[in-house]
């Protein structure tokens, strides 16, 4: 950061930390479970390469952060601002920083992979949470610089399903986003949608698309994902279909679109329990609607 | 209201003399000021001014006041988490008695009592109903020695804020008994759950009664109904007697900022005490959000609406907002990150331990050289306390301002969700 405090940003400047989805279950499978939407992780790379270079490219003063989303740890990449020195190599820039993030994130694999070696168990999904978290704290530095800092906004390439166990965790990770004011962009390159990434959009105030047609990602990312949060607001920018805002259970950590409340911690369970787990209160008869009978009076005039 | 009688009030000094001089003779004093005087009384500059060592007047340092306050509640949060698994009262019925009377006009806090009073409610009902996801709201205000519903019990900030905005007048005597018989009368019907709570923010310093306050206070006791009072003048008695009684808190603002301090601390959810409420689990649906540009027909205007609106999980209707209740199958409808708002009570992440010096001269130890969290650069060891803390959990080192961010706003250690021991031992 110290090494552009003096320059003057205007509100198309932008800081994009970038998200990339790492797990080897997902990018292992994609190719022989879903020939016709098939998207190898080199050609998946070589497309947000691109992407990252393009956005380096249209505006020198914006900045480009890469998170890697592993399975068993998440960690930083690539920062754009603390890149000097290499960038005098013979090759020019863009080769010089297309080597450098492929060789990190290389190094990130293997490391992630050893990882899950040595664990008894390993487990499908990606730390989104983590990830998440750790841009959060970036972005938080970058705020803390002064008034003058780029336009930071987060954009999440996630391939494999939500780890309903990261629930609380990826929701408190929105609610501190939103506070902030950083959206979170979401493209989904995997068969199914993501809810936790829809509602992370929808309450952020990002973008949420799952392309189509995953050959042409870099023309997704560059006409979507590149454009700056100023000029969002003149531009036509697809709109969710639909937002997905079931919860987890918290008792066996299921997707559920209906279940019970415990009425003195919130916590949410799929099926009838007597006890709560999260606070320890213990549960009277069921009265599955109690709400409907008594409050219907006073709800009444307020719709 | 003929048998009217004003209870004994016993005051304090609070703020020294000048606020009781103001009290006392107010009308003489706004008289006998040259303007000029008046606009150093009504700014109160001298607030804003602390003295240095050297006995120099400097501006209050904002920074240290701030890294105070973390400070407290980190430990407020450390006492939290060993008294494992705190209850707390997530589904509360609060109704907010804002003292309208005379004493509202009151200019010691700009531009009077009254209106910054309401200002404050303001912002306490949105950070109120943030914190408290399915909780209930009600309005209620003291004006010419009555009591009167402004709003009835409901969840939506805006149309509360709509109405007491709308009703910014001033006048009479306060009546503590009436505002509690009002609220006695309306809390008593609600859900066996719900905890029952009573915010008192009261300018006057007395109380206008019809009868003895005493019994309704009693009454109040009964019902486990929670009063707590912000008092804007001097102590009184018969509030701390009310807050006492009923298991409130009694405050009393010093100026503005300390009053918003005060009204605030009453947005988190207080510790439950398990007699004040019959814990139940409530059948909820969650409903999914319709793509924008679909048409429907929704269950509850009966009209039909483009784009937005929800559709109940169980009978498929449509609702056009939420929180509501299915208007054809009656099932509660919450949206989920309503909920989710909540939960970083629930888990509250630990606090972090500052990285003793003892632990930079062991050579096993290859100590990070930047933070885990925003990747800025740690300072090596030196004479001064630790620059870095810990998470006692994942051991990874993060950074002062990140520790802050993490606790205060985040609720997640991004070292442990970067790691999947949690995960495994679940298994
Ligand atoms: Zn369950
Ligand atoms: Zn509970
Ligand atoms: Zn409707
Ligand atoms: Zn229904
Ligand atoms: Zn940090
Ligand atoms: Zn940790």
């Amino acid at each position: 950061m110290a090494s552009v405090p003096s320059k003057l940003y205007s509100d198309d400047v932008s800081l994009l930390v970038v998200l990339i989805d790492t797990n080897p279950f997902f990018w292992g499978g994609v190719n022989t479970t879903n020939a016709s939407s098939s998207l190898s992780f080199s050609t998946f790379i070589a497309h947000v390469l691109s992407f990252i270079n393009s956005i380096l490219l249209l505006n020198q003063l914006s900045q480009v952060v890469v998170i890697a989303t592993g399975v068993n740890s998440c960690n930083y990449i690539y920062d754009s601002s603390s890149q000097t020195v290499t960038e005098n190599s013979e090759n020019g820039i863009i080769p010089a920083r297309s080597s450098q993030i492929l060789r990190k994130l290389e190094e990130f694999v293997s490391a992630d992979e050893q990882l899950s070696k040595d664990l008894s168990q390993a487990r499908v999904f990606s730390l989104l949470s983590g990830s998440l978290s750790l841009a959060l704290c970036y972005i938080q530095r970058v705020f803390r610089t002064g008034s003058l800092h780029p336009q930071p906004r987060i954009l999440c390439l996630q391939g494999s399903p939500d780890g309903p166990e990261q629930y609380v965790a990826v929701m408190n990770a929105i609610f501190s986003a939103q506070r902030s004011m950083v959206p979170i962009d979401s493209c989904v390159i995997g068969s199914q949608h993501s809810a936790f990434l829809q509602q992370a959009s929808y309450i952020t105030a990002g973008v949420y698309l799952k392309p189509q047609h995953l050959d042409g990602l870099f023309q997704y990312l560059s006409t979507v994902f590149a454009t700056d949060l100023l000029s969002r607001s003149v531009l036509e920018l697809p709109k969710p279909a639909g937002v997905d805002f079931r919860a987890s259970c918290f008792c066996h950590k299921k997707t559920i679109d209906m279940g019970y409340i415990c009425s003195v911690c919130l916590s949410i369970f799929c099926k009838h329990h007597k006890k709560c787990s999260t606070c320890g209160s213990v549960f009277g008869e069921a009265h599955p609607e109690v709400t409907s009978t008594s409050d219907k009076k006073r709800k009444t005039p307020m719709a | 209201m003929s048998n009217k009688y004003i209870t004994s009030v016993e005051e304090r000094r609070l703020n020294g003399e000048d606020r009781e001089d103001e009290e006392d003779d107010d009308e003489g004093n706004e008289k006998g000021m040259e303007a000029w005087e008046r606009a150093y009384a009504d700014e109160r500059s001298w607030e804003s001014l602390q003295e240095d060592e050297s006995g120099l007047l400097r501006p209050i340092d904002n920074s240290s006041l701030h890294h105070a306050q973390y400070r407290r509640r980190l430990r407020a949060l450390s006492a939290a988490s060993s008294t494992a698994r705190i209850q707390k009262g997530l589904i509360r019925y609060l109704y907010i008695v804002i003292d309208f009377s005379r004493a509202a006009k009151e200019m010691d806090i700009r531009p009077s009592r009254g209106v910054v009073v309401a200002k404050h409610v303001e912002a306490f009902i949105r950070e109120f109903f943030d914190q408290n996801p399915l909780s209930h709201i009600g309005l209620i205000t003291l004006k010419d020695g009555i009591a009167q519903c402004l709003t009835d019990l409901g969840g939506s900030p805006d149309s509360h804020i709509k109405a007491l905005m709308g009703k910014l007048e001033f006048s009479g005597d306060a009546s503590l008994q009436n505002a509690l018989d009002l609220v006695h009368g309306y809390l008593n019907q609600i859900p066996s759950y719900g905890h029952r709570e009573v915010l008192i923010l009261y300018s006057a310093l007395s109380t206008c009664d019809p009868g003895d306050i005493m019994d309704t206070i009693q009454k109040c006791k009964k019902s486990k109904i929670r009063c707590s009072v912000v008092g804007l003048s001097a102590e009184m008695y018969i509030c701390k007697h009310l807050c006492q009684e009923t298991g409130g808190s009694y405050t009393v603002a010093l100026d503005e900022s300390h009053f918003k301090e005060l009204v605030l601390e009453h947005a988190p959810p207080p510790p439950a005490i398990a007699e004040f409420a019959v814990s139940n689990l409530i059948k909820m649906g969650f409903p999914q959000r319709a793509a924008e540009g679909v048409i429907s027909i929704c269950a509850c205007h009966k009209e039909a609406k483009v784009g937005g609106g929800y559709t109940c999980p169980r009978c498929k209707a449509r609702v056009c907002e939420l929180p509501t209740e299915c208007q054809i199958c009656g099932l509660t409808l919450v949206s989920s990150p309503h909920l989710a708002r909540s939960y970083h009570h629930l888990f509250p992440i630990t606090t972090f331990n500052e990285v003793a010096s003892s632990s930079f001269n062991n050579p096993q130890h290859k100590l990070p050289k930047t933070c885990f969290g925003c990747q800025q650069t740690l300072p090596l060891p030196g004479k001064k306390p630790s620059l870095r803390v810990a998470c006692p959990k994942c051991n990874q080192h993060f950074c002062l301002d990140c520790d802050i961010y993490i606790h205060e706003s985040l609720h997640n250690c991004p070292g442990c969700e970067s790691q999947n021991s949690k995960a495994v031992t679940e298994e």
